[in-house]
């Protein structure tokens, strides 16, 4: 529980509930009505006699008047402040209070006597916790469930599967409707465009059909292989996911790595085999980059990766993808990690809370993993901030490989990755704002944006 | 007669259906399937009023309708876009691509008719 500026606060509420009046407990504890007053109203700070005097009087242990809000309720209410900014078109309401401090300038000096005012969110936790609990509560499942329909819209728009068999489905419906309408019409067509017209009703009919079970195939195999892994790349996504990101059999001097992706239980070969070639580049980054040689770079947080990258002789993307597959217990920190194709496409994400991932296709143009992709010899590193809250930063790490030589017959094969960690320290100092992707994004009048959100569009702090 | 109409889609039986309907209603049907050629089409065809569809081969009707009103001759041409996708942001696309009228399929023949009619003026 974090000490707050609320003990006379809780004074005030014990006195209440126990209902005495001021004076009354004034004289109990032998002083002053107008200082028992103060005191309820946060204005002076008690320690000691006055503070035991009063616990006693009010019948309560000291500590259960000067012990605050649980600061994670706290930080709770500031993340549901943050959220509401953009809406409300104003910083949030921290450490702004019109008590007691109205009509002082702000170029006065506050006097050293008056405790700082309490925080308005610690108020609220303070005094309602019930309530304020619910407050962040519903914060967050609005966020979870809008991350959820946006992950749905996202894969509408971008699953070119889906998007195919739904153009089918409602092709063959449009001329069905169009075709039968006409049939069925006021003004009957010649009986040669009735023969004509139900034949194509009847070649519609089949197609949508087929169309219809291919879909509920696609989605059924996607249902089975389990959320969100309707794709090789999302198979091998989910078992690293719930292997920690971290396999101690690559580790090893010679592992075998087929009879490993064998064994992962991949639902289809695809991904078995795709798994297999990520496997041997992983294993590759093992013997290069070993854990024994890295602990140490570890123990004081995370390394500055190009410093990795000289002293082991390797790219610094390799350095990256290393780090984002170290044991959780030589982890400083939450990491993720995202690889980019040559044409923008996310290859393979390491999902981090608080930075969505776009679950098909680019993410935000303004990511350092792009700017690494346009100039492979430049790793990039910045401060990001997402849209979700004010405090949501990481500090991010990008660096580009060619994984196929180029020849004059053809470009070279150039690969991205991303490394993603969270910002060590307070949300201050400036950040380059970005998004997750343009499809999701609330900001409105970015530059960079390549399609219409599907979401409200909210103020932009661009 | 009452004009011209040039239906740039490449659904075959949607065409069949379509191209009844407005015959039957007395005007001049051309079709065209393919929409990397679908400029070359507008221009050969001189159509009274064009529908086009968003999803064709070779090139998206947004882009096609995105050319057609950068072209002095074609900037006025009416324009009736059908697509499947009926979402607020694509019909927002459509109208910024220079659509007159947005559609989404499947379409009541009715409307497509009455549609066409008032985009030719009629």
């Amino acid at each position: 529980m974090a000490k707050t500026a609320l003990t006379g606060t809780r004074v005030r509420a014990r006195r209440l509930d126990l209902g005495l009046r001021q004076a009354d407990l004034a004289k109990a504890v032998g002083i002053s009505a107008s200082y028992l007053n103060l005191i309820e109203h946060n204005r002076r700070r008690i320690g000691g006699k006055v503070l035991g005097d009063l616990a006693a009087a009010l019948q309560i242990d000291p500590a259960n008047l000067t012990e605050g809000a649980d600061s994670t309720l706290v930080q709770g209410l500031r993340e549901v402040a943050g959220a509401f900014q953009p809406l409300l078109g104003r910083r949030p309401e921290l450490g702004q209070t019109d008590e007691p401090f109205a009509g002082l300038s702000h170029a006065q000096p506050r006097p050293a006597t008056l405790p700082t005012p309490p925080e308005p969110s610690e108020d609220l936790a303070d005094r309602f916790p019930g309530w304020a609990a619910q407050v962040v509560v519903q914060h967050r499942r609005i966020a979870d469930l809008e991350a959820t329909v946006a992950t749905l819209s996202d894969r509408m728009s971008h699953d070119p599967h889906l998007a195919a068999a739904l153009h089918d489905i409602l092709s063959s419906v449009t001329a069905i409707r169009s075709t039968s309408s006409i049939l069925t019409g006021d003004q009957q067509p010649d009986p040669a465009w009735q023969t004509r017209f139900q034949r194509n009703i009847h070649e519609e009919s089949a197609r949508l059909a087929q169309a219809s079970q291919s879909l509920a195939g696609y989605l059924d195999r996607a249902a089975e292989a389990g959320p969100g892994t309707a794709t090789p790349q999302e198979e091998l996504e989910a078992w690293l996911a719930a292997r920690d990101w971290h396999l101690p059999e690559l580790e090893e001097p010679a592992p075998d790595i087929a009879a490993l992706a064998d064994t992962a239980g991949f639902k289809t070969p695809q991904a078995r085999d795709f798994a297999q070639d990520w496997l041997q580049r992983a294993h590759q980054l093992a013997r290069v980059l070993p854990l024994d040689r890295l602990a140490d770079d570890l123990a004081e947080g995370w390394p500055e990766p190009s410093a990795l990258a000289h002293r082991f002789d390797v790219p610094v993307a390799h350095v990256l993808r290393r780090l984002a597959a170290l044991p959780p217990s030589l982890s400083p920190s939450p990491v993720g990690l995202l690889s980019s194709d040559g044409a923008g496409a996310l290859v393979f994400r390491r999902p981090i809370d608080g930075f969505p991932l776009p679950r098909i296709g680019a993410g935000c143009p303004l990511w350092p993993l792009y700017e690494a992709l346009r100039r492979p010899d430049q790793p990039r590193a910045a401060t990001v901030e997402l849209p979700e809250a004010l405090t949501r930063r990481f500090h991010v790490y990008a660096a580009a490989e060619t994984r196929v030589p180029g020849t004059f017959a053809q470009p070279a094969v150039i690969e991205a990755t991303m490394l993603i960690l969270p910002h060590r320290t307070a949300a201050e100092g400036p950040a380059r704002l970005v998004g997750s992707a343009c499809r999701v994004c609330p900001r409105a009048a970015c530059a960079a944006r390549r399609e219409p959100s599907i979401l409200a569009l909210t103020r932009d702090s661009f | 007669m009452a004009g011209r109409v040039l239906l740039i889609e490449d659904e075959p039986n949607i065409i069949e259906a379509i191209r009844f309907i407005l015959s039957r209603d007395g005007w001049h049907v051309d079709i065209h399937s393919n929409g990397l050629t679908a400029l070359e089409a507008v221009q050969t065809r001189a159509p009274d009023v064009l529908v086009l569809d968003v999803m064709l081969p070779g090139r998206s009707g947004y882009d096609i309708l995105t050319d057609l009103r950068a072209d002095p001759a074609t900037r006025a041409l009416p324009v009736l876009m059908l697509t499947a996708r009926g979402q607020k942001a694509d019909r927002e696309l459509a109208l910024r691509s220079g659509a007159d009228r947005f559609m989404t399929k499947p379409f009541a023949n009715d409307d497509v008719l009455a549609a066409v009619r008032e985009l030719a003026g009629g």
